[in-house]
């Protein structure tokens, strides 16, 4: 089966920036999609590229089976995008913003469909509305609207739930895996890593342009398994610097690959005399796993890109 | 309700459209009072100082159709600039960037909905204008007025397109409009005839492009002008076709739209 988003060593730089740097992913037709990394990580960039707002230096990318650059009507008509920043037309109403954005697909009176998104979308009752007097949390929803009027079979969303209450934020996450489930294929970037695991069966890491690690959340989570140690004292062992993921103050953040290690640890601490002010366990997560990888575990994290 | 079938640009078009006339007291009644007052004010000083073609015109009615040119082609740049550079800074032009519009349908969108408002401006300027000298209405060659409306309307609102594209800021814009646009227009034979300047001007009206917008214009409504008619339509239409030109080789680049 074609691909939903293949992406070929793509690359794009910008002024002494190396954005994206040779980065090759593909994401299969009905796969929950996340693309992780921090700012400037290049998501932005990537899926900018996808949605044809922005043009690779070298590399391809095809949607659907469809060059973005070469075929973009259809590759285009096939992408829905949510953008990450809160934008808006102020002189048109939400049902006119989501009315417009279907003329310009070349589509005209689909209004059941606009009606369903309104619904859907808990909008019906502000269609009227002008877009100006919404708050930051409906416009985020009118975006998602505007990425759905064309029904296209991949969805893209960048930061959807940023800057959005908590409530919403379930209700978004609701309706975004009820698309999914009925078939549309979604790529999310997110810096909510809990986001990310809740919802994405598969996941890419970029750090400074370059995928750093590419598997199912299920793999990430158990390859990276290890346990974090939340360590408060005035100091580490020696030995064990290498392994703090994470320091804020006299708190420490190690990983440990066993249970087992964690004698040795204790060991080491008893050795050089170093008091311990409170030792905690942590299960692995997303976000452990994140840390792990942006903090530069090398080695696991290139085996980690062979899927 | 908006219900535009067809293809997408239509609806671009449309939707340029609306954003001019949902804001119209701005967008049309406001330049017509400019107008109203240019007419006004120099109507009233120089009536009796200036003769133009030989004394053949009144200077009120020779103004009128400059300052009726006027308004068509500083209402078609400033709608396809304001447009842009609004859709730019707000970052809604992401809503024409992501739909699979080619770069000849954005272009044309743009550039006939801004065509639309000059024309609109320049009509409302022409009726109140009226008032001042009914006998306009029995222009001798209309179809030669409508030709040079058509075409520097055209030629403005693909000057706005790249300046509204081009601007990162609305100073930016600002500078493009009050260092090239005015100075261009003004100068231009709008409040006079280049006849009536010294040889050394009259020369250099010559090199700008905007002198045989006006010039052919007024020719529809007078059967006068400073230069043959047909010499005016050439060098505007070869203007408009290599203004086009540019434009859709600058879209179709993606420069500044998709970097």
């Amino acid at each position: 089966m074609t691909p939903a988003v293949d992406v070929a060593r793509i690359a794009r730089r910008f002024g002494r920036v190396q954005a994206l740097d040779d980065v090759s992913l593909a994401v299969g037709q009905g796969e929950f999609f996340g693309l992780l990394g921090p700012n400037g990580a290049g998501k932005t960039t990537l899926i900018s590229i996808l949605a044809g707002l922005v043009r690779p230096d070298r590399g391809s990318a095809r949607i659907m089976g469809h060059d973005v650059v070469a075929d973009y009507r259809l590759a285009r008509r096939a992408l829905g995008m949510v953008p990450q920043e809160l934008v808006f037309d102020p002189f048109f109403t939400v049902r006119e913003t989501l009315e417009l954005q279907a003329g310009y697909f070349g589509l005209a009176g689909n209004d059941a469909w606009i009606d369903e998104i309104l619904h859907h979308l808990a909008l019906t009752t502000k269609a009227d509305a002008n877009m100006r007097s919404l708050s930051g949390g409906m416009k985020r929803r009118v975006l998602v609207g505007q990425a759905l009027v064309h029904k296209p079979p991949v969805i893209v969303l960048d930061e959807p739930t940023a800057g959005v209450d908590v409530e919403l934020r379930q209700n978004l996450w609701a309706f975004i895996r009820k698309l999914n489930q009925d078939g549309h294929t979604i790529i999310l970037t997110t810096h909510y890593l809990e986001e990310a695991e809740a919802l994405c069966g598969r996941i890419a890491m970029l750090k400074a342009g370059r995928i750093v690690a590419l598997d199912s959340t299920r793999n990430l989570l158990s390859r990276f398994a290890g346990i974090t140690v939340r360590l408060v004292a005035p100091a580490v062992p020696a030995a064990w610097l290498p392994r703090v993921l994470r320091r804020e103050g006299s708190v420490h953040f190690l990983g440990l690959e066993r249970h087992a290690e964690l004698e040795s640890l204790l060991a080491a601490l008893r050795e050089e005399k170093i008091e311990i002010a409170e030792l905690a366990l942590q299960e692995a997560d997303l976000e452990q796993v994140f840390l792990r990888i942006m903090s530069g575990e090398r080695a696991t994290a290139a085996e980690a890109v062979t899927p | 309700m908006i219900r535009v079938a067809g293809a997408g640009w239509v609806t671009l078009f449309y939707k340029e459209l609306l954003r001019f006339w949902k804001v119209s007291f701005q967008t049309i009644a406001a330049p017509v009072l400019t107008s109203l007052l240019y007419l006004l004010i120099f109507s009233h000083v120089l009536e009796s100082k200036v003769s133009v073609f030989g004394g053949q015109v009144r200077y009120t009615a020779f103004l009128i159709p400059g300052l009726v040119m006027m308004s068509v082609l500083q209402n078609a740049f400033a709608n396809t600039s304001s447009s842009l550079i609004q859709s730019k800074v707000t970052g809604n032009i992401i809503f024409v960037l992501l739909p699979p519009l080619s770069p000849a349908e954005l272009f044309f969108a743009y550039v006939l909905g801004a065509m639309v408002r000059g024309m609109t401006v320049g009509l409302g300027v022409f009726a109140v204008t009226l008032w001042f000298d009914p006998g306009l209405l029995q222009l001798p060659h209309p179809l030669w007025a409508l030709a040079f409306a058509l075409l520097g309307s055209a030629i403005l609102a693909t000057l706005g397109l790249i300046a509204g594209i081009w601007a990162d800021k609305f100073d930016q814009l600002a500078a493009f409009q009050n260092f090239i646009i005015v100075p261009l227009t003004f100068l231009s034979g709008v409040f006079y005839s280049i006849h009536t300047l010294p040889p050394f001007w009259q020369a250099l009206s010559h090199f700008n492009p905007f002198f045989y917008m006006i010039d052919g214009f007024r020719y529809g409504f007078f059967g006068l002008s400073d230069v043959s008619p047909w010499i005016s339509l050439g060098i505007v239409a070869g203007c408009c076709a290599a203004l086009t030109a540019i434009t859709l080789a600058l879209l179709q680049r993606g420069w500044k739209l998709r970097p």
